[in-house]
């Protein structure tokens, strides 16, 4: 029985063009909605399976505003049990402090009596792109970690974790409790059933204030990128272009 | 790709189902060097056409809508884009299944093919449903999905073909250039194009390229929620896209439609979630397309139980999954009806707020109107003209679209008054009827007095004469006190707050020549002579009927209905040659209307004037002097009895409405309100109404109301008309009688309008338009202590004596054939009048 905790952040979609909010300290998802990344969508797919194989729970965290409950029930109806958001103005928060408030929960719930064998998070966060939780969040708890693996197994006390290195397919396998981050691309994340939203409605979530002050690094403020180019290929015309579009759609995965 | 052209005679903005729709027929119709723009790519420029959920239920409340629908699904097969699924809308409670028995007398009359049905007829064509979810449904077989984005495709590829039209995608309008009140350019981020015709087809944008030439299109983009469940087994493997009956679950403001494996759920049950036109983001902002908006969830956690508990095997299926989930963007007015015709600035055209069901039928009225200057299907109560200056504020729109999203499915009575952004007009005499315990309708923003509720000692005056309805559906929306205050005004006089009405003068040396080819009646009488006449549209429609007073050489004042009021005075404007103008005065004359047989007692107490009937004679206007107030009379009337209409100045109208209550009062006069104006006054004598009698379709021979002669002077429509009279009617308006009104339970029902006329064993009726005889009007007629309809009757059917039956709330009620003509039922030979 594994019980998996998984952290999740509430983003703007990234699928159309990013906007800046006028005070550039956040990302302006009015158009888009808030979601949470690709990573840490695929995290929590590995988390439901891996709870499902061993007959445990999956918990979920956030520490942002109160709107992120959205992204946690959102998440709860794919098959996760429990929910708790550190309630915290986002862009006061640098990536130590993150760390500090998932470590200060962990450690509270373990006193409590409930043990995260295996924390899982988005290899790195869809806005603000710092790559520093999950190690740091390691290090505070002492526990092994591996970064950017596509899938993981939990089997004999043991985390196997397989992620895509320079040389070919890596394999970690380090002793639970363990933390990984998440790398898209090795689960299809499942969508919410009708069942499964309506029994997220019912979880509580356990809200939480910070632990303490944001002390780390943290936002100045946010620039655009200059607009990448655009490449627009024409494929061809009609009935006769269907071959070619059917052949890009297999390369891209699209269909199998 | 195509370029965009440096001129045109029409460019048409927007590639959904309107604009596509819309040059298919302009270049059916003849026209050629069409432009259509659209800021997005093809097929799909992301407006709302492109996330439709593309299903269509004919039946609706409204004959003007159904007939667009009707037209539109005709379209729709001829594409080869329409697939019948058949479609149910469902009752959980009582209470709507009186409501689907309403939907089943708008069926007959509009002679679709419905019928009301168990939940074992729905389970044993929907298996994965919940039987005991519910009471009853109304079944249609005809309901049906269409592939809207492929109609328009042929459309257009169709009008490229023929040579009439050159489509350019991703191009954005800029700018509109106005001229002298008339559309001369459209500019555009890859050239600008000279252009004879605009037309605004745009959707969701629309209020914001009409605002670039200062025309406000009254509409907002509004969410409509939709999620895709799937893939459910039960759907999985099946040919084609829809196996299974459309289920529209009304209680819960939801739909069920099924579409290939999955099942998308749709709602109207969320709070309003309006956008602004402007604040849509671009092709580039969106995560799937600018009007599919991110998802609420929150918003729709509510139907998603509902919608389960109604089919939990299929939602619940092992592996459906929620794939997809928008807020889908479509147009919302506030009257609801769409916003079509030429706007305030010359050539520059709308077409916007149309849904799926009705876009094609929409692009070829619009497309007639454009071409011939009529379209053969009425849609003067989408006219863009209606609009006025109160409707035309955003604010308007937005409180109303408020008020009436969550309606959507409801059951709407056909009186129910909208409750925001009420007091938008007042009468000068509005304190005083707030006294009275005046209970007000709106009447196109006006503040109208319905009847009083200082009126209601009348009520044990007259005790069953009033006429008392026991149910309560009959009785909502209504009260016997309207009947009691037509009694009193028959037997001393009311009192008639008018200023509702719509008030122009037209003057200068061509106003004769502006009225004479705008009326049917002889136009050139003497100053002083009250003209009523029909209005007509180039092929013999009723565009309006009015009253058009002379009151000098070069002087006509217009008195029309404030509903179709500033469409009336567009329709007059636009006849206008280089030697007329035109004014309008609704806004500063009031008009009182005192009517009944103390109404010369009561005014010669007031007046020193010659108020005789030799002095003063009917179908006659002057200027009189009353106790020191200068007010214009006119003797008509609209509800048969002897009296006045007089014309003040606002700041007057309050002082004379005093006066008059004061005078009559020890004659027994009172304040009447506006029921008695409209409906019994009017149903007694068989008065016909715009709007209901009258529209585009029917023709003076069939409304009953040809004079002996016609005059020699020419006429929009003269020519149609002549034949109109050389020939015989397809159908005739008729004047029934309900003879028993005792329905199984025992209680008495009063029909409201709407319902169908069939045999006296309940078959169909057939005009020889292939229309089914409904009626257009229902009332009471507290003088003559009947019921009475109106309704067009195949001219066969059209026998006085003829015994027939309505059908209300699937009953059928005895009613019999009291006129087939105009002559009144009460006081046939008009001697009150006199």
């Amino acid at each position: 029985m594994t019980n998996v905790l998984v952290c999740i952040k509430r983003v703007p979609d990234s699928s159309g063009e990013v906007l800046l909010t006028d005070d550039q300290q956040g990302v302006d998802g009015r158009y888009v909605g808030f979601t949470v990344s690709n990573h840490e969508s695929c995290a929590v797919e590995l988390a439901v399976q891996t709870a499902e194989a061993t007959g445990g729970t999956v918990t979920l965290l956030t520490v942002g505003p109160s709107e992120a409950t959205e992204q946690l029930r959102d998440t709860l109806a794919l098959g996760c049990h429990a929910a708790v958001l550190v309630e915290a103005e986002p862009t006061r928060l640098g990536p130590a402090d993150v760390a500090r408030e998932i470590a200060h929960v962990v450690r509270e719930k373990e006193a409590a009596g409930t043990t995260y064998d295996l924390i899982l998070l988005g290899n790195d966060a869809a806005d603000s792109g710092d790559f520093q939780v999950g190690i740091r969040l390691a290090h505070a708890l002492g526990r092994p970690v591996v970064n950017g693996v596509s899938t993981v197994e939990v089997a004999d006390g043991h985390l196997t974790a397989r992620g895509d290195g320079p040389d070919g397919e890596e394999t970690y396998s380090p002793p639970l409790p363990a933390v990984a981050t998440v790398l898209e691309g090795g689960v299809e994340p499942r969508y919410p059933t009708l069942r499964g939203r309506m029994a997220a409605k019912k979880v509580e979530i356990e809200t939480r204030p910070l632990s303490a002050e944001p002390a780390g690094a943290s936002r100045v403020r946010l620039l655009l990128p200059p607009p990448m180019p655009s490449m627009v290929e024409v494929l061809g015309e009609g009935p006769e272009a269907a071959g070619a579009v059917a052949d890009l759609f297999g390369k891209l995965g699209v269909t199998r | 790709m195509a370029e965009v052209p440096q001129q045109a005679k029409c460019v048409v903005i927007g590639s959904g189902i309107v604009g596509n729709s819309l040059v298919h027929h302009l270049a059916r119709l003849g026209w050629r060097d069409i432009v259509q723009l659209d800021k997005g790519p093809l097929p799909n420029p992301g407006g709302s056409t492109g996330h439709a959920s593309n299903f269509i239920f004919p039946v609706d409340h409204s004959r003007e809508i159904t007939d667009l629908t009707l037209d539109s699904v005709r379209q729709y097969k001829e594409l080869g884009v329409f697939t019948e699924s058949g479609g149910f809308e469902i009752a959980r409670t009582e209470e709507r299944m009186e409501e689907l028995r309403r939907r089943m007398s708008s069926a007959k009359a509009w002679g679709i093919e419905s019928e009301l049905v168990s939940p074992a007829f729905v389970k044993e064509k929907v298996p994965f449903i919940e039987e005991d979810q519910f009471i009853g449904a109304f079944w249609t077989p005809g309901v049906g999905v269409v592939d809207s984005l492929r109609a328009g495709t042929i459309m257009r590829d169709g009008a490229i073909e023929s040579g009439a039209l050159t489509s350019v995608p991703n191009v954005e309008v800029t700018a509109l250039d106005v001229e002298d009140g008339r559309i001369r350019r459209v500019r555009t981020n890859k050239g600008d194009i000279e252009a004879e015709y605009v037309v605004i087809a745009c959707g969701v944008w629309s209020p914001k390229i009409g605002d670039m030439a200062g025309v406000s299109i009254p509409l907002t983009p509004a969410v409509h929620q939709m999620i895709s469940v799937g893939p459910c087994p039960q759907l999985s493997g099946l040919p084609g896209e829809i196996n299974f009956p459309i289920v529209r679950d009304m209680d819960t403001f939801c739909y069920e439609r099924q579409h290939g494996a999955d099942m998308e759920v749709g709602s109207y049950a969320h709070r309003a979630i309006l956008h602004e036109p402007e604040d849509i983001p671009s092709i580039e902002q969106s995560k799937l397309s600018p009007t599919e908006m991110p998802f609420t969830s929150d918003d729709f956690d509510p139907q998603l139980e509902q919608a389960y508990e109604l089919m939990p095997e299929l939602l619940g299926a092992d592996g459906a999954e929620m794939r997809y989930a928008i807020n889908g963007l479509l147009s919302l007015t506030c009257d609801g009806a769409p916003i079509l015709g030429e706007s305030q600035v010359k050539g520059l055209w709308t077409a916007a707020a149309v849904w799926i069901k009705e876009g094609p039928g929409v692009g070829r009225a619009v497309a007639e109107w454009m071409v011939q200057g009529h379209s053969e299907i009425d849609i003067s109560h989408c006219d863009i003209a209606r609009f006025y200056p109160h409707q035309m504020r955003r604010e308007h729109t937005r409180l109303r679209t408020t008020e009436s999203f969550i309606k959507t499915y409801g059951i709407v009575h056909p009186a129910e008054q909208y409750e925001s952004d009420r007091e938008q007009r007042l009468s000068p005499m509005n304190e005083s009827q707030k006294k009275l315990g005046a209970v007000f309708f709106e009447a196109v923003g006006w503040e109208r007095p319905q009847w009083y509720g200082s009126n209601a000692d009348l009520l044990e005056v007259y005790g069953d004469r009033v006429m008392p309805r026991e149910h309560e559906w009959d009785a909502r929306w209504w009260s016997p006190i309207v009947n009691a205050e037509h009694l009193r005004m028959r037997e001393s006089a009311g009192v008639i707050d008018l200023t509702a009405f719509a008030i122009f003068d037209i003057t200068g040396p061509g106003a004769l020549d502006a009225v004479q080819r705008t009326c049917v009646a002889q136009c050139d009488v003497a100053v002083g002579k009250v003209i009523y006449t029909p209005v007509l549209d180039g092929k013999g429609g009723f565009r309006s009927d009015l009253t058009v007073m002379r009151l000098g050489e070069d002087h006509y004042r217009v008195v029309t209905g404030g509903a179709h009021g500033m469409a009336d005075k567009k329709w007059f404007a636009d006849q206008l040659g280089d030697d007329a103008s035109l004014v309008d005065l609704t806004d500063q004359v009031s008009t009182i209307g005192l009517w009944g047989p103390k109404a010369r007692d009561i005014l010669s107490q007031l007046t020193d004037a010659d108020v005789s009937h030799e002095g003063f004679g009917f179908l006659s206007c002057r200027e009189i002097d009353l106790d020191g107030i200068t007010v214009l009379a006119s003797r008509i009337s609209y509800v048969g009895e002897l009296g006045w209409e007089l014309y003040v100045s606002f700041d007057q109208a309050a002082a004379v409405w005093d006066k008059l209550l004061a005078t009559g009062a020890p004659l027994g006069a009172r304040p009447v309100g506006i029921g008695v104006y409209v409906t019994t006054g009017r149903i007694e004598k068989a008065y016909r109404a715009f709007g209901l009698e009258l529209d585009g379709e029917r023709t003076i021979v069939e409304a009953g109301m040809q004079r002996p002669k016609v005059k020699g002077a020419d006429f929009i429509g003269k020519e149609a008309y002549l034949a109109q009279r050389a020939s015989e009617p397809a159908a005739v308006l008729c004047t029934l009688a309900v003879d028993d009104h005792t329905s199984a339970s025992g209680v008495k029902r009063y029909m409201l309008g709407g319902e169908p006329i069939l045999t006296r064993s309940g078959e169909t009726l057939t005009d020889g338009h292939g229309h089914h005889p409904y009626v257009t009007t229902a009332g009471s007629a507290p003088s003559l202590g009947k019921h009475l309809l109106l309704a067009y009757l195949p001219p066969e059917q059209a026998r006085i004596g003829n015994e027939l039956a309505v059908s209300y709330m699937e009953e059928l009620y005895p009613v019999t054939v009291i006129g087939n003509d105009a002559t009144p039922p009460f006081d046939p030979d008009n001697e009150r009048i006199r």
